[in-house]
Formats: C-alpha cells, structure tokens, sequence
C-alpha cells in the first residue's frame, strides 16, 4: 500500500507516493534528494532531523510523511544557500559553531525557530518569571537548544554563534 | 517498522469508529512511532486525529480551563491563562521532553505515553507490560529509573509524564468522547489504573474510547511550584518531582495540593499527606510526618532504593519552599 501526499517543501510542492511508513524525514531524504536533514538517532533524542513545520520546529524522524499533508516545511535547504547564507548560519561558519557539521543543519534549523518561540515571549524551564521581558542568557539557549545534540562538543560555538544572531535580529 | 493502514479521521466519531474496529488513534505520535520503530508496539491502522477540530483552550462556564486534546504541549505552557493561573501546569510542561518535542507532543497524547523502562523497550526482554505473563526482568534488573510506590510483583514501570503530575495537583478532569457519540468526564486520578497482575491494562479508556480534552477548575490564589530531580538538567524523565499547590493562612497551611512524579506507574497523588499538612503550622518536622505517610509503602527493587530519600528531600524542600514564599 502507498498513498499519496503533497508535501510543500521551501515553498516547491512535492507530489509523494510512498508507504504510509515513511518518515518525514525519509521522505525528505530520500524521495525528495534533500539530504540536509540529517539522520542521527532516528528516534527523537538527537535533534539532528530538525526541521520548521509552519513556523515549528519538531523532529522530522518521530513523525510520518503522510500526516503532513499541506503543511508549510522548511528544511535546511531553504533557510539559505552557500552564496546567501542566513544570518544565524553566516553565525555559526564565523563562531566555529560546529566541527564535524553532521549535527549543524538541525541545529540551525533549531536556532532558526527557537528565536522565533522567544520573539513570541514563550518561557523556558530556566526563565526566572512565567510573566514578563525574556532576556535571551546563555544558559536560556543552553536551556532551549537541548534538544540538540553535538558529539563534537562545539557548544560553546553555537551558543556564541545563536547569541550573536539573535543580536543581528533584532537590528 | 510493521506496516499498517493509515486512515485519517474526518471527524471525532469517525476516529471513534477506526478506534473501535482495532485501529491506534495517534496525534504528535513522537512516543507511539519511537516505539513502533522498535516494534515494541505494531498496529495493524492508524487513524491520525491531527485534523480534528480539538485545539483550543477556552474557559469554563465556572472559570475553570478547558484545554483540547490536540493543543501542543509548547501551546499549553506559553498559554497566557495558564503562564498566570495555572503556573506549575507552565512548569512542569517546560520541565519535560525538547523544544522540538513540545512543539509535536499533544495534550491527550502526553497523559497516554507509556513507560520508559528498558525492559519494555526491549521486545528482546521479557516484560509483563509488553507481553503479558512473560515475567519482569527489572525487578532484579536495571531499575534505578523505575517505580517505588503503587507497584505489584509483575510491573514496577513509572508513568513518566511531567505534564499529567501537575495536572494531577490542579484536580484536572478528563473528557472523553465514547465511539456511541456520548461524552463522559473522569478525574485525571480515575484515568489511570495500578498494574496489579494485569500491568498491559494502564487506564480505564475502552476501545473507541477518544479523550477529547483536560478541564481544569478555576485557580485559587496559591503558591504553585514544581521541581524535577533528574540525572541530569535539561532533556532527561525525572527521577523524582514534586508538584505541589499550596496556601497558608494566618500562619496555617490552608491547602496543599501534591503530585509526584518518577515514583509509580502514574502521576501519584495520596490525600493523606495533605490532610495531615492541612490546619498545622509549616515546620521541617510536620514535613518530615508529611513524607512519612507519603513513603509508608515505598519499596525499592535495590538500584531505585534511594528514590525513597531522595522523595522525602524532594518534597520537604518543596514544601519550605512554598510554605515561605507563600507567607
């Protein structure tokens, strides 16, 4: 059994026929040849499939393809190209905010939404009031970021580098 | 994976429907397909209710909080309501799972996540859970993650929700529609029943059974805290946490509301402990009788043996806690 889905992925509609088991991830990967996304754990705890849903970031290994229907993706691929990089990815390349780099496009998937989630005022386990001004701290990104992994250990990087993006944001 | 059928529900009754001929309802999915993966769970179909109309939070002809199954574990704990009146709800949700996690995880679907123990995990091992009358290998296993109170000789799993314990201190009711269209409400408390010798039977939901939203009652002016001990700050299940709602009056604590995480097959609640807190002055030693009637039962299986300490540190540090800051 297969079925068909649209996927609509950096603004390109894609027409997917495959089984209903098929990750989005997988989908991504290797029905649609975006090979950005990448596969860590397969099951949620790495952070390295990290993709935007509708302005969301979410793990693109823990759902199906074919839930996803219409929605809104943005992949690594679209968030910006090696001649016109996105400021949070010209962040990271500046910061040393990888070694390896197989984690770093869901983390700057990551980084990418997650400025989002605190322009929208959402607190963190480690925010001091549930009401009121957020202050993106250091250890508020640690706190955010945890969802991704980095066996290289290159954190102190990428929280450099989101801070510094984060700064280029708000200008 | 096992493959399956795949159905998506156009509308409450028609879930209900799939659900009643076999099919396993799923909404974020990010614990059901991890465990299909490791087909730990193998559904024949799947009707994905992700569609339905279940996202709103609303308040109640009472002032109480009507939070649909459907709304994200991250919209839930950024909700303004909720950040303001039902701050350990905010709390608890923030102290679970990822960013990205959140973002896909469901209300319905946090209250019916299953256990982490390895052994479950493992089609491998054994497991009373997974396979009834298999047998338990954590009892005399890896177990330093797994439950202390509320267990039986065939399961000592823990239900690993941060989530459902702080809903458990705010008396959270269940509403769940039946798959013969009627509509019936548990206390989140009823939802769950205690492994005894059938631990595969985790809640009272029948198939066809679809929960359709949490309700919470109107908050009343209270100190609300929640804290999570884990191994380590972030991203990790708790080993144990402490939900507690409190009020003091003229020196007296006038309501205490506790829930605990991390020490039993579900959010653990026990009348007894706040009864006896409730009319006395706060002190380390009506704490300490407090913990006492909490761990009357407590059992450890050797590797979890210091959840029971560490449960009776947890709690009265909460209880200073909010006992101070709520005076």
């Amino acid at each position: 059994m297969t079925l068909k889905t649209t996927l609509t992925v950096n603004d390109q509609e894609h027409d997917l026929d495959a089984d209903p088991r098929t990750s989005l991830l997988d989908a991504l990967r290797h029905h649609l040849g975006l090979t950005g996304s990448k596969k860590g754990c397969d099951h949620g705890q790495c952070g390295a499939c990290t993709i935007i849903i509708n302005g969301r970031r979410i793990n693109s290994c823990l759902t199906l393809a074919c839930m996803h229907d219409g929605d809104k993706i943005t992949t690594i691929e679209g968030i910006g190209t090696p001649e016109a990089l996105s400021a949070m990815q010209d962040a990271f390349v500046r910061n040393d905010g990888f070694q390896c780099g197989y984690c770093t496009s869901g983390q700057i998937c990551s980084a990418t939404a997650m400025l989002d989630e605190v322009k929208d005022g959402w607190p963190s386990n480690v925010t001091e009031a549930l009401e009121g001004d957020l202050e993106l701290t250091d250890a508020e990104i640690s706190e955010r970021m945890s969802g991704n992994l980095c066996r290289c250990s290159a954190y102190p990087g990428i929280v450099k580098a989101i801070r510094e993006a984060s700064k280029e944001d708000q200008r | 994976m096992k493959s399956f059928d795949y159905n998506r529900a156009a509308s409450s009754a028609d879930a209900a429907a799939h659900a009643k001929a076999g099919a396993t309802i799923i909404a974020g999915g990010t614990n059901l397909l991890d465990l299909m993966k490791l087909e730990v769970m193998s559904p024949d179909s799947l009707v994905d209710i992700n569609r339905l109309d279940l996202k709103e939070i609303s308040t109640t002809d009472d002032g109480g909080l009507r939070i649909g199954a459907l709304v994200t574990n991250s919209d839930l704990a950024a909700h303004e309501t909720v950040r303001r009146d039902y701050e350990v709800l905010s709390r608890a949700l923030l102290a679970g799972a990822s960013g990205q996690l959140r973002n896909k995880a469901t209300t319905g679907g946090n209250l019916l996540q299953r256990t982490r123990c390895g052994y479950f995990y493992d089609p491998a091992m054994p497991c009373n859970k997974r396979e009834p009358g298999s047998g338990c290998q954590a009892m005399e296993g890896f177990n330093r993650i797994l439950a202390i109170l509320g267990t039986s000789e065939h399961c000592i799993a823990t239900h690993p929700s941060d989530m459902a314990v702080a809903m458990m201190a705010l008396d959270a009711e269940v509403e769940i529609e039946t798959a013969d269209g009627s509509t019936r409400t548990v206390a989140l408390d009823d939802l769950y029943v205690l492994p005894g010798d059938t631990p595969h039977i985790e809640t009272i939901l029948q198939p066809g059974d679809l929960i359709t939203a949490v309700i919470l009652p109107r908050s009343k002016p209270a100190t609300h805290l929640y804290r999570k001990v884990r191994d380590r700050s972030s991203y990790a299940f708790a080993l144990v946490s402490v939900a507690a709602v409190v009020s003091v009056e003229g020196g007296k604590i006038a309501s205490a509301k506790l829930a605990f995480g991390g020490l039993a097959p579900k959010p653990w609640r026990n009348r007894a402990v706040e009864d006896a807190l409730i009319g006395q002055e706060p002190s380390m030693s009506l704490f300490d009788k407090a913990a006492d009637i909490l761990l009357a039962d407590a059992q450890g299986h050797g590797a979890n043996d210091f959840k029971i300490p560490l449960a009776r540190r947890t709690l009265k540090a909460v209880l200073r806690s909010a006992t101070e800051t709520a005076q």
